[in-house]
This record gives C-alpha cells, structure tokens and sequence, in this order.
C-alpha cells in the first residue's frame, strides 16, 4: 500500500525509481498517489494512555476515537457521515501513548508516520506535545489533526500546511470566561490565578487577564501562582489564596492536578472564600461528583458534555459512548469525535473516483472546512483555515442531590466570532488591542 | 505577620511531606550505597494500595480511625514484601558492583513496576479523600489549616524521632552505624552485613510505601506520581547529604521553608526554588550539609 502522508523529495532514487518502474511498466505517479480501491486508511491516535492525565483526558479521548472508527467503519453514523469508514475505506487505527518526555512524544509520531507509515496522526493533549510535534508534522508533510491541546501559539508563530485543529484554541476558554465571569459576577474587585507552569496555563492565565483587562480594568489581579505541572501539593498556593482578597480563582489545571487541587481546597474550604472558575472543569465532574464545589464556574472547552448543543448528532454519540464506557462522555471525547468527523469529511471531500486521496490533496480539501457535528458548528476559519472556531458555554455547577447527578446550571453560550479573534490575527494581540471585531 | 505564619506553617507541612519521601531513599543509600530509584515504585504502591483499601473501608461506613490505620498498616504491608521481592530477587545479585550499575538495575526495576501497577490497578486514577476530609480544619486568622496537615508534621516528627532513637539507642540501630561507616569493618567484627542489607532496604521500602499511603488522600493516585517524588527527594537528600537522616530531615526543612517562602513572595520563580537551593548548598558543601567524613582506605 502507498504511504501518503510523506511525498519524497525528487532526487536521484526517485530517478532510478521512474526509469526502473516505467521499465516494468508500472507510472510511478500513479504508484505514489493511488491506492487500491476499498483499501483502507491507517490512523495514529496518540492519547495519554497513562499517567496522570490520562483517566479525566486521555482515556475519554481515546474511547471517543474507538467508538467514532467503529461506528464510521459500520457506516452507523448518522448523516452526513454515514459513508463507511473514510470514502468507503476501512479505518484502521493505532493507539499510542503521549505519556513521556517530548523527546518521546515526537520519536513516537515520526514512528507512526515513518514506520508504520499511517495516513494521518490525530491526537496529542499537552500543548507541550503539539508545540514539538508540528515542526516535525510539517518536515514530514505528515497530515496531523491535534484533538485536544489549546495553544494559540501553534497556527500564529508560522501559517503550516499539514497540520489542523478543529477544536478551538484556549484563547475562546478563556475570553470566554471572562465574559461569563462578568456577567454574573460584576461586583468582584480582585481575582487570582493558578495555572500550570508551561505552555498551557501560561497562555490560559495571559489571555484570561487580557480579556479582564479590557473588559473590567477597574478589576485588579491579586496572585498569580503557576505551580509545577504534576505537582500534586498545593498546600502553599492554597495559604496564599486565603491570605489573599480575591473573591475568584481563575484556573485552567486539569488531570489529577485538577483533582488534587479540589481535595485539598476542600479540606481548607477555600472555595468558600472564592468562587473557582475552571475552564476545564467539565472533564472532571463525572469524577468529582459532590467533591467538585457547587457555585463553580465550569468550562468544557467549546460547546462540549453537559454544554453541548441538542441535536440527532449530540445525542446519538451520548448515547453510544454512554452504553459503551457507562459514562458520559467528557469534552476530550467530543474533541476527538469533532476532530474524526473533520478528518473523514475533508477525505471524501478530496476523494475523486476510487483512488485514495494523496496528503496534499486531503490537506487542501480540510482547509477551511466547515460542518455540524456533536458539539455543534466549527469552521476552520482562523490559521489560514487550519484552526476551528465554534460557539462555546459556560455555565455553573452543582451536585443534584436529588438525582444524585452532576449539573450545570445557569449555562451561557457566546458565538464563535464573539470569543474568538479575527482571521490573520494573533490572538494576545486582539485581546490587548480590546477586541476589535468581536460580535457578542 | 500573618504571612510568615503561613510560610512558617506551609514550609513545615511541604517539609514533612519531603521528609516522609525521602527517608527511605537516603536510608537505603546510607547503609547500602545505592541510589534507589525504585523508591518511586514503593510510594506508587503505597498509593494505590491506600487507596483501595481506604475507597473499600469508607464504602461501608466503618469507623474514620480505622480507615487511617488501616492505609498505614496496609501499605507498610505492600512495602514489606515489594521490599524482599526486589532485595532478595534482584538487588542481592548485584551488590559489590560499581554504583552506577546498581542504580541502573534500581531503574529498570522502577519502569518494571510501573507497568505491574497498571496490571493491578489499570491505567485510571484513584481517589483517597475520605481522611483527608473528614479530618475537619482549624481556623488561625484569615488562614484555614487542614488538620490532616496538621498530622503529617506530627507524623514525620515522630518519623525522625523514632529514626534517632532507632540509630543512637537500640543494638541494631549501632550495627547499621557501623556497617555505613565501614562494611568491609563491620563484617570482619562477625556483623552478617548481608542481613543488614535485607532489614535496611525492607525498611526503606516500607517508609517509601508509608509515604504513598499518607500522601495518597492529598492527590489524585495516578501513574506517574512516584516520578515526582523521586525527583524531589533526591534533590532533599542531596542537600542534606546522601545517607544521613539529620541530612534528610535539615534538607526537607530548608526546602520546605523556602518552597513556601517563593510561593507567597515571588511565585513566578517557585519552579526552579528546590534546585537553586540545592544548587547553592552543594556549591557551598559539595557532599551535602551533613554528610559525614570519609574513613581514608589505604
């Protein structure tokens, strides 16, 4: 079978390639860019399979990609999607786990691309992985889907032609949030932040203060604490909160860190003393449960879980990942069913006849793509059409007692271009420059 | 004011819990010269298997004491025998060799059982509040303490209490001084160093084991955790000076005190404050700050 993702360079192999094909007879274009009809398409799923991120992230992401392949590939889906597998090529899939050194995460995509030589990677949680992965994704011309990790940073430090993002970037967490935040809470003077020290929750604390300052300069940061990632120890930032006269606590931790954090503050009661805005918290409610504080504000980054639009789509996929994993799915694996449907409709979009589509021509036909699928609408419409944008939600939580069930209450939803910045523009730079452009 | 009792109070509570973590570790290297990275493997053990003990113990209602003690016997229990598994099926095989070669061997075992973790306990992660939350809080001032904190200082005092007591008083504690000051000296005064080796890294996997357990309410008991603590209690011990308990216990409190002093104070370097300490004591004293002086061998 025909490796698509990589297209090598001509040079003196591709030479004796051509004078030696066209002696059997054989157009070595054609080799390189079609395949067998009804052959099928190999995929990389890359996920934290362990560690901790894995139960809240991974794992729900790698479920909603096992789940979506089976359902493509039995033509379940519901239209538009319901041509089987990818084109009528079967999906074959690999899972990988992210958990590692970047060192490792990256050894492991040129693996996949390399080696096992997959059609397209779709993956990655930390925005650590992304940010190593794309640079090589983009030397091997390797078609690659990120599910899940939220840096801006990814589509504004260069344009990139192989790599995409159906899932919006955090900058509409957390522009988001600081609407949401304002609307209900117009009083507060002070907040706080506690954000994990690399890429993402340095990007989500500075596009959360941004937006505060633009919108509510009056409005003063208190703390701005960013622990380790993995820490697991927050006894200190906790003291520091309380001594504090923040009436909010802006945080974007997830994975056990989330969860560590909530036990620890729970046993100091300092969500008594403040209300926790968690732009992640979705993922961790069906966790948590009771232990997540009532009177939080949670995210799900876009319209995802609990804040998901109704539709035939939303609640088909609630109910076949529920009956499967006898849980309801979090926003990791409405990402990754997003980021699948993205993928397969961009395919048979570039789709001509029987043959498989080549990378170039599926990296062409992805670009600026727009569809409706489980967590609503999303168009690839900033990052010269390589990064998604949607509506989102933020709503309030509490534990219904009398169903014994995690709620989100109060639920606000922005549009994507209220939340989201401008194509060509970067995303710090709209925010500092008060949002120019925004329609709420 | 209210901030240096928070420093005071955060530093010593950080200080117990590095304490806890890193006094099997700097035990095991004092007595038997190897640096055990396998004692990220006890505190993962201990970990999970506080935390099934403590999710089947709370389910049924049982009275809240028992469900600490038994978190404690239980992981001193998983202790014990990963201790004599690994020392008798492993470690002993290699004793004698070059340092570096142990600490590999003490590795490979470390990734082995990571993976029997997830045999046992799968790829999710497990909670453990329940002690953590029925243990209440106290009020000081504007500061809300956690009375399970409360305990882990009470907890790694006695820790270091009952290590000196254990080294300076009892009849095995001087067998043990003697065999890490000389082995070769010891063993010629008929002390059977080969038991010694066996109590002492069955020892420090149970305090390993004992430090997962009383962590594990404060975390979210996950793979990966026993990675973070072995980075830390390394960097503890090496302050403090490889093998000597005083050194664990002075390097837990420096670390601690100035861990929580960066965090109130100047939050935007608190991830680099254990290493800059550490790097500024081994400039001052290259073998950390109490190790002890060297016999001269000729």
């Amino acid at each position: 079978m025909m490796m698509l993702l990589r297209r090598s360079a001509p040079g003196h192999g591709y030479f004796w390639f051509v004078l030696f094909g066209s002696l059997l007879g054989v157009a070595p274009t054609q080799a390189q860019n079609t395949a067998p009809p009804g052959a099928t398409v190999k995929l990389g799923i890359v996920s934290f399979l362990t560690g901790p991120a894995a139960a809240p992230f991974g794992i729900p992401g790698r479920n909603g990609a096992e789940i979506m392949i089976e359902a493509m590939n039995a033509g379940k889906v519901p239209a538009p999607f319901d041509k089987v597998g990818f084109g009528g090529s079967t999906i074959e899939s690999k899972y990988i786990d992210e958990t590692g050194s970047t060192a490792n995460v990256v050894t492991e995509f040129r693996n996949l691309v390399q080696r096992d030589q997959v059609d397209a990677v779709v993956g990655y949680v930390s925005s650590g992985s992304c940010l190593a992965v794309t640079p090589v994704a983009e030397e091997l011309k390797a078609l690659t889907v990120f599910y899940d990790c939220g840096t801006p940073r990814i589509f504004e430090e260069r344009p990139r032609a192989y790599v995409f993002r159906v899932s919006p970037h955090a900058t509409m967490d957390n522009v988001a949030a600081a609407r949401y935040l304002l609307a209900k809470k117009s009083d507060i003077t002070s907040y706080s932040g506690l954000n994990q020290n690399y890429a993402w929750g340095q990007d989500s604390w500075r596009d959360f203060a941004a937006a505060m300052q633009v919108l509510a300069p009056k409005i003063v940061v208190d703390k701005a604490l960013f622990p380790k990632l993995f820490a697991g120890e927050y006894g200190t930032e906790i003291s520091t909160l309380l001594t504090s006269k923040s009436q909010v606590l802006h945080t974007s931790f997830y994975d056990g860190d989330l969860e560590a954090f909530i036990y620890q503050e729970q046993a100091r009661a300092l969500d008594k003393r403040m209300t926790i805005l968690a732009t992640t918290g979705e993922a961790a409610i069906w966790r948590l449960r009771d232990k997540m504080p009532s009177g939080t504000i949670i995210g799900a980054r876009g319209a995802n879980g609990p804040l998901a639009p109704d539709s035939e789509l939303n609640r088909w996929f609630q109910k076949i990942y529920s009956d499967r994993y006898g849980t309801p799915p979090t926003y990791p694996a409405y990402q990754m069913a997003m980021s699948l449907l993205g993928l397969k409709l961009a395919y048979e979009k570039a789709k001509t006849g029987e043959a498989k589509p080549i990378t170039d021509q599926v990296a062409a036909a992805f670009k600026g793509i727009e569809f409706e699928g489980p967590s609503g609408s999303v168009k690839l419409a900033i990052g010269d059409g390589h990064q998604g944008i949607s509506e989102t939600a933020y709503g309030t939580y509490r534990f219904n007692k009398e169903t014994n069930e995690p709620e989100i209450v109060d639920i606000v939803r922005f549009p994507a271009e209220c939340v989201n910045p401008p194509a060509g523009v970067n995303a710090d730079g709209w925010i500092k420059g008060g949002m120019k452009g925004a329609k709420c | 004011m209210l901030n240096a009792f928070a420093v005071l109070i955060d530093g010593l509570v950080y200080a117990a819990y590095l304490f806890i973590v890193a006094i099997g570790l700097t035990l095991i290297f004092g007595v038997m010269k190897i640096l055990n990275v396998a004692h990220g493997s006890f505190f993962t053990f201990g970990a999970y298997g506080a935390a099934s003990a403590v999710g089947i113990y709370f389910n049924r209602g049982l009275p809240e004491a028992g469900g600490y003690l038994l978190m404690v016997v239980l992981a001193m229990a998983l202790g014990l025998v990963l201790g004599l598994i690994l020392e008798r099926g492993i470690m002993r095989w290699v004793y004698g060799r070059d340092e570096v070669v142990m600490a590999l061997v003490t590795y490979a075992a470390f990734l082995i059982l990571e993976d029997v973790v997830i045999l046992i306990w799968g790829p999710g992660s497990y909670a453990a509040y329940q002690p953590l939350l029925s243990a209440g809080n106290i009020e000081i001032g504007e500061l809300i303490l956690s009375n399970y904190d409360l305990g882990l200082i009470a907890v790694a005092a006695m820790l270091a209490a009952a290590c000196y007591w254990g080294l300076k008083f009892t009849r095995y504690g001087r067998l043990l001084t003697a065999v890490i000051f000389d082995r070769e000296t010891a063993a010629a005064f008929g002390i059977n160093v080969r038991v010694v080796y066996t109590v002492t890294f069955v020892i420090g996997a149970m305090l390993g084991a004992l430090g997962g357990a009383i962590m594990a309410p404060k975390i979210a008991v996950t793979l990966g955790i026993g990675v973070e603590v072995i980075v830390l209690a390394f960097a503890v011990v090496a302050i403090g000076g490889m093998g000597s308990i005083e050194g664990a216990f002075a390097g837990a409190l420096i670390v601690g005190i100035c861990r929580a002093a960066t965090v109130h104070l100047f939050p935007q370097v608190e991830l680099f404050v254990i290493y800059a300490v550490m790097a500024l004591v081994l400039m001052i004293r290259p073998y950390g700050l109490f190790v002890r002086a060297q016999p001269r061998k000729i």
